[in-house]
Parts: structure tokens; C-alpha cells; sequence
């Protein structure tokens, strides 16, 4: 899957979904870019339910804290261990390396958007 | 990109080919980073960075008694300040609460000039101005006029030598020899292109390193020539790294460690207070016999794990009682754990003591260590 069948949200998180009904979560590299130095990545636990919206983690920068909000409703089924001794990977590989975690969906996704609508919607 | 609402360093199309991400800070547009915060940092730590610090406020104090008008102004003794040789002194008020931290250069001409924070640039000036008024003495307002360069870092002493001595870069009234025996704190004064400069070893990262002030028209050419500099070229630092840098060092700053409600002594500052010095002076008879034993003081705290406490978090003692506010915080890029500041009562404030900080609704533990957090080999 390459960043351009990736779904968007307006909180600048990416989606990928596998067609199963599992779907990997990530934030983009506009929001990494604006974020700065990423230092630690809070993320819920294997087994969480999160709703689309809501507030699940946290991503903090050398000068900031952010909310990370679901942007799909279901259950967490892992989540990128690697980040919290390297979550500089979040900054250097957003769409790779960097993910953050696995949803197993209870919804279809809604509201996100394409590739093309998400980079009208950073390019102020 | 330029918002014409704020004022802007001469070396704003600088930044902007450099590709800065900006931060407004005091009424400036200022770089808040180029690259990366720790990139940026570690270079200072390790090699150098190079900062521009234009929107300071540069204040020359002149005349006959300009020196006991500081005296009056001021908390330190500035009259007995060598040529050369700056100070680190504050501006008070009447009750002793500080309105500024600022250094004064005694500039080889015997002028004075007081480099001042941009956010409290204007409050500086007046109060100088009013302070002043019946001495002989002169205020001159110089910031617009004024960049400031800043080299940190321990290549530094490197880099301001070969980029003054660069023969295609014009020519400099500062060689090498005068850059290397140049101590810490004093300065001196020289040309480069022909157009003034004083270059002074002073800074606010915990390294060593050189301030530069320069006309503003000359800022590009000293930037790009100090930038230049074969095989240990400055990285290009911005303001964000410079926050976590002083962290680190341990260093006030004005709004977050200082405020008019922070006596000197609290800050652990109450050295740069000259009651020995003859005369009145603006806080004296505040702080003067003054019992501040039962004030609460600034203390490092050192955490573990990743997550920052930062300013406005709430410092709880052992038992869970709310006992401070951090002032300032950050994961130290040098440390590897969270470091940060804050005012404690007294008998919270001794090293070792065990404390937790309320990080956004989770208590995380935090240790009272001494400050400087860092300090250089």
C-alpha cells in the first residue's frame, strides 16, 4: 500500500486498511513535521476499545504535548513497540517503520479522507 | 511567510532559505528551528551551532555619570565594571521583584550597553530612562539597529577565529590570537568589513561560545561568512534548541524562573545584588535586612522514563499535596531523562529529596537534585 491509497484524517493521522477488517494507524509527515523532535509516544494498551474521535494517546516533542485521536472505531490489537526506545522512528519513517498501532475495526471507517483532499487540507 | 505585523531580524531571508520553521516570540518572528531540536542541540553540546539572537534589546547608557546611573538602576555594581568586562545583573522594582535579567558590557569607548530580553525590551528602556533621569547620562535605545550572532559551543573558539581571519571575507580588526585569549565574560571591540563589532564571550547554552553584534546591515555577510567556514561549519540553530540548552545549564528564564513576584535570592541569584555598593539603588530597601528564609526557592528536579514535566505542571510532595508549579521542563537531549525547575519550600528543597510531578493527570516520580543539571568537561 502506498501513501496515496492511504486513508487521512483531519487530526493527521493515516489509516491503512487490509481488507480484513484490520487496519494500521499512523500520523503523517506534515503533522511530524510540525510537531518537531517526537520523544515519546503514549499509546493505549492491546485490548482497548477506542471510538473514531476520541482521544487514545499522546505524542510529545521536545516543545510539546499533542492529543493522538482514533480515527476509527475498534479494538487495538498491537501497537509499535519499537517506539518507546526509538520514537524518533515517528519523525524520520511516519508512514513505515514509525506506525503506531493495529485496529481491528467495529465500523467502516468514515469521515476520512484521500490522499488528494488531505494535502488541500495542510497546504494553508 | 512574513507576517508584517512583526518585526523581523535582518537575517529574516536568511532563515527563510534555510527552510526555519518560525515561532513569534516577544513581537519577532524568530527561527524556532531549522531541522531538528536535538540535532540542533547536540551540535551545540558537541561542536557548534550558530544562533541569531537579533530580536534581544541592545540599550547604550552614555555620559558622565553613566555609571552611577546603573548603579541607582540596577541590582549590581556596574561603575566598577573594567572595560572589557560584562556583568550578569537585573533590573528590580521598588519591592525587590525582578523585572529583567540582562548582561551590561563595559564597551572599550567606556560606554555601557545592556543587552535585555525582547519580551521586556520596551519595560527596560523606560525604566532606564526614568531611572536615569538625573544622572548625566544617556539612554539610547540601539535594537533596530543592532543584530546579534551568537557561535556555541566548544568548536566555537574555531570558528569565530578562521571566519574573522577568512582574508576573502574582508577584512577583521579581530585576529585569532585576540579571539582565543579572549576570557569569558569580557569582550572587545573591532571592526569586520569596516563595519563595527564587538564580540563577547558570553552566552545561554552551558558552553562555551561567542556573542557578535554588528550593524544590522552587516548580519548577512558576518552569518554567511561565519557559516562558511571550511570543514567545522556551524549548524544553524534556532530558538527552541536554545530553551532546552540553558535548561540544562541550569540558567533563569525571565517569565518562567523570573517574574516580579521572584525575589533574587530565591532564584539563587541573591549574589548578584550589591548591597556593598555605596548609594541607593531600585530594590534596596525592599530586600535590604530582608528575612527570606521561609521563601520558597528554585530547585532542579530530575525525573526517569521520557515523559517531560513541564511549566504549570504541579509539583506534589511525597504525601500527594500540591507543594509547586514547575517553571520550566523538558527530556533533557544530553541526559536522556526529564529534567526541570521550580520554586519549593524550603524543607522540600534539599537534594534527594523524593517528589512527584502531575504530568497531565499521572503522578511521575522526580528527584531534587543541585543545579546545573549539565556542566561542560
Amino acid at each position: 500500500m502506498t501513501i496515496e491509497d492511504l486513508l487521512y484524517s483531519a487530526e493527521h493521522e493515516w489509516l491503512a486498511t487490509d481488507g480484513s477488517g484490520s487496519a494500521t494507524v499512523g500520523i503523517t509527515d506534515f503533522a511530524t513535521q510540525e510537531l518537531g523532535d517526537i520523544v515519546f509516544v503514549q499509546l493505549p494498551e492491546v485490548g482497548t476499545e477506542v471510538t473514531a474521535g476520541a482521544v487514545i494517546g499522546e505524542v510529545e516533542s521536545t516543545k510539546s504535548v499533542s492529543d493522538l485521536f482514533s480515527p476509527v472505531s475498534g479494538t487495538v490489537t498491537e501497537i509499535n513497540e519499537a517506539l518507546s526506545d526509538s520514537p524518533e522512528l515517528v519523525n524520520t519513517d511516519p508512514f513505515s517503520q514509525g506506525w503506531l498501532m493495529k485496529i481491528s475495526l467495529s465500523a467502516e471507517p468514515a469521515g476520512l479522507l484521500n490522499r488528494q483532499d488531505y494535502l488541500a487540507l495542510t497546504a494553508d | 511567510m512574513t507576517d508584517e505585523s512583526l518585526r523581523h531580524s535582518p537575517l529574516q531571508s536568511v532563515h527563510e532559505a534555510l527552510g526555519a520553521t518560525f515561532i513569534t516570540f516577544a513581537g519577532w518572528q524568530m527561527p524556532a528551528r531549522y531541522t531538528s531540536d536535538l540535532a540542533e542541540h547536540r551540535a551545540v553540546r558537541t561542536g557548534a551551532g550558530i544562533f541569531d539572537l537579533s530580536h534581544m534589546g541592545e540599550i547604550r547608557i552614555r555620559g558622565a555619570q553613566a555609571g552611577d546611573a546603573l548603579d541607582y538602576s540596577l541590582a549590581g555594581k556596574l561603575s566598577g565594571l573594567a572595560i572589557g568586562r560584562a556583568k550578569y545583573t537585573l533590573l528590580l522594582n521598588e519591592e525587590g521583584g525582578i523585572l529583567d535579567d540582562l548582561v551590561v558590557y563595559r564597551l572599550p569607548d567606556g560606554d555601557y550597553l545592556a543587552v535585555v530580553n525582547a519580551a521586556n525590551a520596551q519595560l527596560d528602556l523606560a525604566a532606564l530612562v526614568d531611572r536615569t533621569r538625573r544622572f548625566d547620562a544617556e539612554v539610547i535605545d540601539e535594537t533596530a539597529g543592532t543584530a546579534l550572532i551568537a557561535v556555541q559551543g566548544p568548536g566555537s573558539e574555531a570558528i569565530v577565529a578562521a571566519a574573522l581571519a577568512h582574508p576573502d571575507s574582508g577584512s577583521s580588526s579581530v585576529g585569532p590570537e585576540e579571539i582565543g585569549s579572549l576570557g569569558y565574560y569580557r569582550c572587545r571591540a573591532g571592526t569586520f568589513e569596516g563595519d563595527p563589532l564587538l564580540i563577547a564571550r558570553t552566552g545561554y547554552t552551558g558552553e562555551d561560545g561567542f556573542e557578535l553584534y554588528v550593524p544590522s546591515s552587516s548580519a548577512q555577510r558576518l552569518w554567511q561568512t561565519l557559516s562558511d567556514v571550511a570543514g567545522v561549519a556551524p549548524l544553524p540553530c534556532g530558538l527552541a534548541c536554545r530553551d532546552t540548552l540553558r535548561l540544562e545549564a541550569g540558567m533563569p528564564l525571565y517569565g518562567h524562573e523570573l517574574t516580579t513576584a521572584t525575589r533574587p535570592a530565591q532564584a539563587g541569584l541573591g549574589r548578584v545584588v550589591s548591597f556593598a555598593k555605596p548609594g541607593d539603588f531600585v530594590g534596596r530597601a525592599a530586600l535590604e535586612g530582608r528575612d527570606g528564609s521561609g521563601d520558597p526557592v528554585l530547585v532542579g528536579l530530575a525525573g526517569q522514563g521520557r515523559r517531560a514535566a513541564r511549566a504549570g505542571y504541579a509539583v506534589l510532595s511525597a504525601a500527594g499535596d500540591a507543594i509547586g508549579e514547575v517553571t520550566s521542563g523538558a527530556l533533557s537531549p544530553t541526559l536522556g531523562h526529564p529534567v526541570a525547575m521550580a520554586y519549593l519550600a524550603p524543607e522540600f528543597s534539599d537534594p534527594g529529596t523524593r517528589l512527584a510531578v502531575d504530568v497531565r493527570g499521572t503522578s511521575l516520580p522526580f528527584t531534587v537534585v543541585p543545579l546545573p543539571f549539565y556542566t561542560r568537561s
